[in-house]
């Protein structure tokens, strides 16, 4: 899902970048204003996690791989804010360091793969999830599903991203300039690796993720609860 | 930064063990492909894509890979090390960024 560089146009790339750099701006404050110093640890569990996380690439029939990214159970237990910055961290060491994703096209993927997928997979959770606990069977099921949902709408993002190159750059002699196959098949490709192989290793590893954390750190899974009746019993000692 | 939560930290250093599975799928991913690749297996390079496709030099590490440790050791230690400095570059990079955070 790393688009590297020369497969979109500066002219599409570029723009997605500048839209990039306001929601970096927000996510940072945000990140800066709600979280407590003693969470930073946290938010770098959470970004060395999604790094560790792609480099798990997984076979997929016909010669390809995939691989899940792990932001939705960061955006679970930090919040969608904190896991587009810790994604995006994550993903722009690996343009730099090891060449995994473009630089023309670090804001495109960190668009797709930090920001959309951490917020669309943490809405669907939270929709599915309704009032019931975070480590509930009910719970576990919004997670899967939220993962899954994340996953796979960057991955719609990301093939429609580099599908439409090929519409829109092409040589006088028609032969495309930037990416090389149409929109309808980059979306057919990405989409069947991702609902059918990257979507189900994304929700078992963020309902494994989640299950680690509730065992090992309980305090950080049952904030719903925790949070009322910390703050009933703040009150009742005012 | 390890003392707290360092179950976390231990979990996430068995994980890191586990990265060298990801070498079993060696097929590149879609829209992913590399110069040779695209020769070799789309069967065209397209001028504008060939033009920028090296517009960053300097990855030390690329394809987390070690420069000259070859072989399925060679690749396995790479992909280790390159998975560990990995963490630590990103871990740096969250501690300096917290720096900002007051408390």
């Amino acid at each position: 899902m790393h688009i590297p560089d020369g497969y979109m146009s500066p002219l599409t790339a570029l723009p997605i970048a500048a839209v990039m750099v306001p929601i970096i701006g927000v996510a940072v404050k945000k990140v800066q204003t709600t979280m407590k110093k003693k969470q930073v640890p946290l938010l770098a569990v959470g970004a060395a996690f999604s790094f560790i996380i792609m480099m798990l690439n997984l076979p997929i029939p016909g010669g390809s791989s995939a691989h899940a990214v792990g932001a939705v159970l960061i955006a679970i237990l930090l919040g969608p804010w904190a896991a587009t910055v810790a994604v995006a961290v994550a993903l722009t060491i690996q343009a730099l360091i090891f060449g995994d994703g473009g630089i023309i096209t670090l804001g495109a993927n960190c668009f797709n793969i930090a920001f959309l997928m951490s917020f669309s997979g943490y809405y669907a959770y939270r929709l599915f999830k309704a009032k019931a606990e975070i480590s509930s069977l009910r719970g576990l099921v919004a997670a899967a599903c939220g993962g899954y949902i994340g996953i796979n709408l960057a991955a719609l993002s990301t093939a429609l991203m580099f599908g439409m190159q090929y519409h829109l750059f092409q040589a006088p002699d028609g032969t495309p300039l930037y990416f090389m196959y149409p929109l309808k098949f980059a979306v057919t490709v990405m989409m069947g690796e991702h609902l059918l192989f990257a979507g189900p290793v994304e929700s078992v590893f963020t309902v494994l993720g989640v299950l680690f954390v509730a065992q090992t750190y309980p305090e950080l899974i049952g904030t719903d609860r925790n949070n009322r009746e910390n703050k009933k019993g703040v009150m009742a000692s005012v | 930064m390890f003392k707290h939560y360092s179950k976390l930290w231990w979990g996430l250093l068995a994980l890191l063990l586990l990265t060298p599975l990801g070498l079993i799928a060696t097929g590149t991913a879609f829209g992913e492909w590399g110069i040779e690749e695209l020769i070799e297996e789309v069967g065209m390079l397209p001028t504008g894509l060939a033009a920028l496709a090296d517009t960053w030099k300097y990855a030390i590490l690329a394809d987390y890979t070690i420069p000259g440790l070859q072989g399925t050791l060679g690749s396995v230690v790479g992909y280790i090390v390159s998975g560990f400095v990995g963490m630590a570059l990103v871990v740096a990079t969250i501690m300096l960024f917290s720096r900002m955070i007051e408390d």
